[in-house]
């Protein structure tokens, strides 16, 4: 089997039959991780390159090990040390890039659509490593499999993603993600914080946390930043861990065996408190070692085969 | 395809195992340090059944490990689809081991060459041994198998197909040909008549 479309730009367009190949997948990747000599031929000769415009550790770091677990020749550009400081556009660091004839690029920029413009101009596969507030699907598919290895299941499971929802990549793809799956989602954060409408999301929308995390199976708290107090959004950091931040005593009050989850980096004390961080419910470890596995069945399904003849 | 004769039944697939069994003891002279390593999907059932065997004959419990060997293919990206990958689990050390792979037709031998590079990933074995139930002929490899069940001559467009209880409901080894195109047919026809 192999993905139909050439790159990966988001959940939204990602069938769900393709979502349960590439967890299928990452589960077969994941045992390599235990092994010896951390390597395996299926990439071998292909090159895959990290083109990162924000900064990011989890992300660039999981793909870099990813490639080359799977023995791909793997080239990371971190664009303030690139030309794009000279003022290169996207397009011909892209044309550029092409040039050089890698199989894989991924990427991860402050604009939304902007893997687009660069799939459409390049023939290698694109995967979107995050872009602005748009989507970070890469990110929705290690949670979906972490989320899937802790339960068994997927359909029926209830999430609440409490956070920055207005200006979260990482919410808007677990949304999408998710829905598909079959699973219940709550979103809650500030009014200043929720996108307008959005109930047209699909989830359930709150301003209390209480509410949100009644009876759910998983709590993905997201990071607070220092630039929402400064335009005004939030009052101060501390107001917000007051309301939001998932404490000890609030988490008393979810549901037996509820998992918390965070993409990271954590704010520690400010969204989540750092006890329940590193307490027993937390699975946001299992997360970053899930995305090693999850990128590895990306990286080997978009590289394998030929893609389904265009409709 | 369609089938054109069939070489195993049920019984033949279970004596074929016990001197397989039989054979692995002999060779390894018992069973310390032997370990089966099942390929894929009938493989692993095949390994399984030949532990079965050494402990009815031996009364020693030899440990059985599942190989997948997708990621270690020499046709990846050239096949149209990418094939679907399992996991392996092979829940002990293979160093020092004397490791029978077992699987269930041994045909070009790439799958074999695919399987050793695997193994030897995951450790150093004392020695490889392969077990094959059946052996088609036509190797593209310098690879041989040590213990089969049945040599079985076969044509390029034939297929050999093996089907086991577990995973399709019956024990038969199956030879498979391609569907006579339709003027073959016609000429088979017109001979009849």
């Amino acid at each position: 089997m192999a993905l139909k479309q050439k790159d990966l730009l988001t959940i939204r367009a990602l069938p769900a039959e393709e979502i349960t190949l590439i967890l299928d997948t990452a589960e077969s990747m994941k045992e390599i991780a235990s092994r010896d000599i951390k390597k395996v031929p299926a990439l071998r000769g292909k090159t895959v390159i990290n083109l990162f415009y924000e900064a990011s550790t989890r992300t660039r770091t999981s793909f870099e090990i990813a490639g080359k677990w799977l023995s791909a020749d793997v080239i990371n550009i971190s664009t303030p040390a690139s030309s794009v400081a000279k003022g290169e556009s996207l397009l011909d660091t892209g044309r550029t890039l092409q040039a050089m004839h890698p199989d894989v690029v991924v990427i991860r920029h402050a604009a939304a659509g902007a893997p687009q413009i660069l799939a459409e101009a390049m023939s290698a596969s694109v995967i979107n490593a995050g872009d602005g507030a748009h989507e970070h699907p890469t990110q929705a598919l290690l949670d979906l499999f972490t989320i899937r290895e802790r339960f068994g299941r997927l359909s029926g499971l209830k999430a609440a993603i409490v956070g920055d929802i207005a200006h979260s990549r990482v919410a808007r793809s677990n949304l999408h993600g998710m829905r598909k799956v079959g699973m219940e989602v709550r979103l809650c954060a500030p009014a200043t914080l929720l996108p307008r409408h959005a109930e047209a999301l699909g989830a359930a929308v709150t301003t209390k946390m209480e509410e949100a995390i009644r009876d759910v199976d998983i709590i993905m708290m997201l990071r607070i930043q220092q630039e929402r107090m400064e335009s005004g959004l939030l009052p101060s950091l501390r107001e917000y861990s007051r309301l939001f931040g998932l404490t000890v005593e609030r988490l008393k009050r979810a549901k037996e065996g509820v998992l918390i989850m965070h993409p990271g980096p954590m704010n520690r004390g400010v969204e989540i408190a750092p006890e329940v961080a590193d307490g027993p419910y937390s699975i946001i470890l299992d997360q970053v070692t899930n995305g090693v596995a999850v990128r590895m069945a990306l990286l080997f399904l978009l590289t394998g085969g030929q893609p389904a003849a265009a409709a | 395809m369609r089938e054109k004769t069939q070489i195993l039944d049920g019984p033949g697939i279970s004596r074929a195992l016990t001197r397989i069994a039989h054979e692995v003891l002999e060779r390894n002279k018992g069973t310390d340090g032997v370990v089966l390593v099942g390929l894929r999907s009938r493989g692993i059932e095949l390994a399984r059944r030949l532990s079965r065997n050494i402990k009815e004959i031996e009364g020693v419990e030899v440990p059985v490990g599942a190989l997948d060997v997708t990621l270690y293919r020499d046709d990846l990206g050239k096949v149209g689809v990418q094939p679907v990958v399992r996991k392996t689990e092979i829940p002990f050390t293979v160093d020092q081991k004397k490791v029978v792979l077992v699987d269930d037709v041994l045909y070009t031998g790439r799958t074999i060459r695919a399987a050793m590079d695997s193994l030897m990933d995951l450790g150093r074995p004392r020695l490889i041994q392969l077990a094959v139930l059946v052996d088609r002929g036509h190797r593209e490899l310098p690879v041989r198998a040590d213990y089969v069940g049945k040599n079985v001559p076969t044509s390029q467009q034939e297929q050999v197909q093996v089907l086991l209880e577990e995973e399709d409901g019956v024990d038969r080894v199956v030879i498979l040909e391609p569907e006579p195109s339709a003027s073959a047919r016609r000429a088979a026809e017109g001979q009849e008549r």
